[in-house]
């Protein structure tokens, strides 16, 4: 009989008229990875944050080692073993190692810190997770995020953590980062700590997880062992219909050359060449650090090239700015939704029209304007009540279609995105994957960049494969696998 | 047409709604119960003359207070206001003084008031200066040029056309500069939310990278909102410089923190991307009223200072409680 760390039983929480969650349930054995699931907006980050004491619930019971118990602060999850590492990391840049994983709780003698006690404590604490080579002196912000993630599951198991709660957790990380957090979280797992993993990447959670949970509109919809579970009934327990096809097909045909790229070159990149046609995606692939991102932000005027050329539509063009790039046809869709995607404080109309904004000497067009933000929430299905709502209250899904909409408003011939459908839940994806097949209908050059393989396989139609700074690949989507992809990826060819 | 994913029309009177409403309402709120108080309390509060005379005080104010919502909702910070408006001001009677006409000494002015505001955005958006020192730096420079200019002593208008901008009545009644007060309110509401310029001042303020990358010109907007802030401030000048018949080199010495307290007593954050043009004329009102109020009830002038900073620290803790 194994015995449950935490018991979460019959949890309603409301925010004001809003309903958030009904009646859920959820336990954590120690010893256990577990999956907690469901679209953006189901429920998991309030249930989640009500675990850790930022929320307190209306109505329910929590039993930590089978004591009721009132969870009311975050300092009270501490002291019952409970931490959180969050999605966007809670490290501070400025400080060293060191001083991060001592922050708040200094060791110090008549008030003077014990500097070389917390080094030493420090690096005990980096070797539990594997870090040893890791100085405690190293300033954070020189650190990858992958290496700030170990500090932090390092800072929590230094609070005696138990029961550690991952917030997609490897969202940021290369392969190789994700492999050696697999093999700490197996560790930790071995030693008895409960892990709750909460992620959109179904791979990751066949791979390492014990059971899942899945939470539908703030209902708990059941907890299933994953050894033997099939993909499709955990998407039909997450959306409540099982979906017709995760990638949808398009009838597309790649038309004549849009854009031309020819041995494009900046600090980073190094002298790279392809071209997009009209009606076509090409994907870009490749690990992180591989210069993907970098490349679209020279195309779309954020970096100085250095050498090559770009043609669009036959004719040479000279980025040098957002705003060229913009007026030449181009449209980029970030990988920071919220950092640079959106300004969350303006309405749905007013993103939708921020870079197309109908006006007539300088004077906004309010008609033209509403008449477009109406007809591109229509066609993105964009669910909202009102256009006049700020994008802050949407979720995650439908703040990515609000960005998409800016850049259709455009009405561009070349559309860049960078990981498009990132922390978008599947039902999500699966929309703006058609969003993205009718806009190559109409004849759209696409740039796509993406880090999950089945999505750059099935939506591109070649693929265009970087490492460090170089293309080591240019595949047909058709004829190619995984497997070539990664080969490219890690240099080897 | 019925599909479910079709959005539903706006609904106006939620409850949602209501609370957004009440919540930016607050500082009208504040104002109308301290308009009450002070009827209550003063019989001489309510008065048409008294009234007239807290509206042409406040009008400097909140001509300043204006353009610096307009930077302050891009993120920055004007601290040059006051410099500005006491140099303008010297520079427009110094060009009277001079034997030149009043219209010619007016650009003069406002064209030296603006130039200066664009150093301001210049070196904000190009230098990458932050806002809080480039405007500090520019008002100690400006300060220095206005004493320099006049010597320390006031310059004398005797121009009588000029003086109607600052001293004149419409209909024996209502001052000019609460005339310049409301039409420029309406001039600048316009451009802050009618205009592309208004929307990319609160996109900058809001996510500055997201507005950059939208294609917006984000240095562009910078120099202009600066620019604006010293024309208006030069404008201030000009009217303060009419209505008391000459300049000083002292004058508008702490303008900026009156024009920031009422920004920001009006609901603007400091922050950026949040605010409106409403309420910084409701902020400057408040002021305005509640120095009156305290200068009717006889508390002493050094008190009137503790009650004002009282005031200003309470509202921006009810604002940040929301």
């Amino acid at each position: 009989m194994t015995t449950n760390l935490v018991s979460m039983h019959g949890i309603h929480k409301a925010f004001g008229p809003v309903q958030v969650l009904r009646g859920v349930d959820f336990e954590l054995r120690a010893g256990e990875v577990h999956a907690l699931m469901g679209e953006n907006g189901a429920g998991k980050s309030t249930l989640m944050k009500i675990l850790t004491g930022q929320y307190r619930p209306d109505q329910g019971e929590i039993r930590v080692d089978g004591q009721a118990t009132t969870i009311s602060s975050p300092t009270d999850a501490e002291k019952h073993g409970i931490a959180i590492i969050h999605q966007e990391l809670n490290l501070i840049p400025n400080l060293t190692v060191a001083e991060n994983l001592f922050l708040g709780r200094e060791l110090r003698r008549f008030g003077v810190l014990q500097q070389r006690a917390m080094r030493a404590r420090a690096r005990e604490w980096l070797a539990r997770v594997g870090m040893q080579a890791l100085s405690p002196d190293a300033k954070v912000d020189t650190l990858s995020v992958g290496q700030q993630q170990m500090v932090e599951i390092a800072k929590a198991l230094a609070q005696n953590a138990r029961v550690l709660i991952m917030d997609e957790p490897t969202a940021a990380l290369t392969e190789r980062e994700t492999t050696t957090l697999f093999a700490l979280i197996r560790e930790l797992r071995k030693g008895g700590t409960g892990i709750v993993y909460v992620s959109h990447r179904m791979e990751e959670i066949f791979a390492l997880c014990d059971r899942l949970s899945v939470l539908r509109d703030g209902q708990f919809v059941g907890v299933r062992d994953v050894a033997g579970l099939d993909l499709d009934e955990v998407v039909r327990m997450m959306v409540g219909r099982s979906l017709e096809a995760r990638f949808p097909s398009r009838s597309a045909e790649p038309g004549r050359v849009r854009m031309a790229v020819q041995g494009l070159g900046d600090d980073y990149l190094r002298d790279i060449s392809f071209d997009v046609r009209a009606g076509e995606v090409l994907g870009v692939s490749g690990l992180m650090g591989a210069g993907r991102t970098e490349l679209a932000r020279l195309l779309f005027g954020l970096r100085k090239p250095r050498s090559g050329s770009i043609s669009l539509d036959g004719r040479p063009l000279i980025v040098r700015n957002p705003v060229q790039a913009i007026d030449a046809g181009m449209g980029f869709v970030t990988e920071d939704r919220k950092g640079q995607g959106l300004v969350l404080d303006l309405s749905l109309r007013e993103n939708i029209s921020l870079a197309h904004i109908p006006a007539r000497l300088g004077v906004i067009d309010r008609g033209r304007e509403r008449t477009q933000a109406r007809e591109l929430i229509e066609q993105l299905h964009i669910r909202t009540r009102d256009m006049e709502l700020d994008v802050r209250a949407l979720s995650g899904g439908n703040q990515q279609k609000v960005v998409l909409a800016k850049w259709l408003a455009l009405k561009p011939s070349v559309l860049l995105l960078d990981e498009p459908t990132r922390g978008v839940d599947i039902g999500g994806k699966a929309e703006i994957y058609q969003i993205i097949n009718r806009l190559v209908e109409q004849g759209v050059a696409i740039v796509m960049i993406s880090s999950e393989l089945p999505e750059v396989l099935a939506m591109s139609d070649r693929i265009l494969v970087m490492h460090e700074g170089r293309a080591t690949a240019l595949l047909e989507a058709a004829a190619t696998t995984q497997e070539e992809i990664m080969r490219a990826a890690t240099g080897g060819h | 047409m019925t599909d479910a994913t079709v959005p539903t029309p706006p609904s106006r009177f939620t409850l949602d709604n209501t609370l957004t409403l009440l919540q930016r309402l607050g500082s009208v709120i504040g104002l109308v119960l301290l308009v009450i108080a002070l009827s209550i309390l003063s019989p001489d509060f309510l008065t048409t003359g008294n009234l007239l005379t807290v509206l042409r005080q406040v009008s400097i104010n909140a001509l300043i207070a204006f353009g610096m919502t307009f930077v302050i909702l891009t993120g920055g910070i004007d601290l040059s206001v006051g410099a500005l408006l006491a140099f303008s001001g010297a520079i427009t009677a110094g060009v009277m003084a001079a034997g030149q006409s009043a219209g010619l000494a007016i650009c003069a002015g406002l064209g030296i008031g603006t130039l200066l505001g664009l150093v301001n955005g210049v070196l904000v958006s190009w230098g990458r200066v932050a806002p809080f020192i480039a405007t500090l730096g520019m008002m100690t420079l400006v300060r220095g040029l206005t004493l320099s200019y006049t010597q320390g002593r006031p310059i004398g208008v005797s121009n009588p056309g000029f003086a109607l901008l600052g001293d004149g009545y419409v209909a024996h009644l209502i001052p000019i500069p609460v005339i310049w007060m409301f039409v420029l309110f309406a001039v600048c509401g316009f451009v802050l939310r009618g205009t592309v310029f208004g929307r990319h001042i609160f996109a900058i303020g809001g996510n500055e990278e997201a507005a950059r990358l939208s294609g917006v010109r984000v240095w562009a907007i910078k120099l202009g909102v600066y620019g604006l802030s010293g024309l208006l401030s030069a404008f201030a000048g000009i009217v303060l410089t009419s209505r008391l018949y000459s300049a000083q080199a002292t004058a508008g010495s702490g303008y900026e923190l009156d024009a920031i307290a009422a920004v920001v007593l009006g609901g603007t954050s400091l922050s950026g991307g949040r605010g409106w043009l409403f309420g910084t004329l409701v902020g400057a009102l408040l002021i305005g009223f509640l120095n009156n109020g305290l200068n009717l009830l006889g508390v002493s002038s050094f008190y009137q200072q503790v009650v004002k900073g009282a005031v200003i620290l309470i509202a921006v803790l009810i604002d940040r409680r929301k």
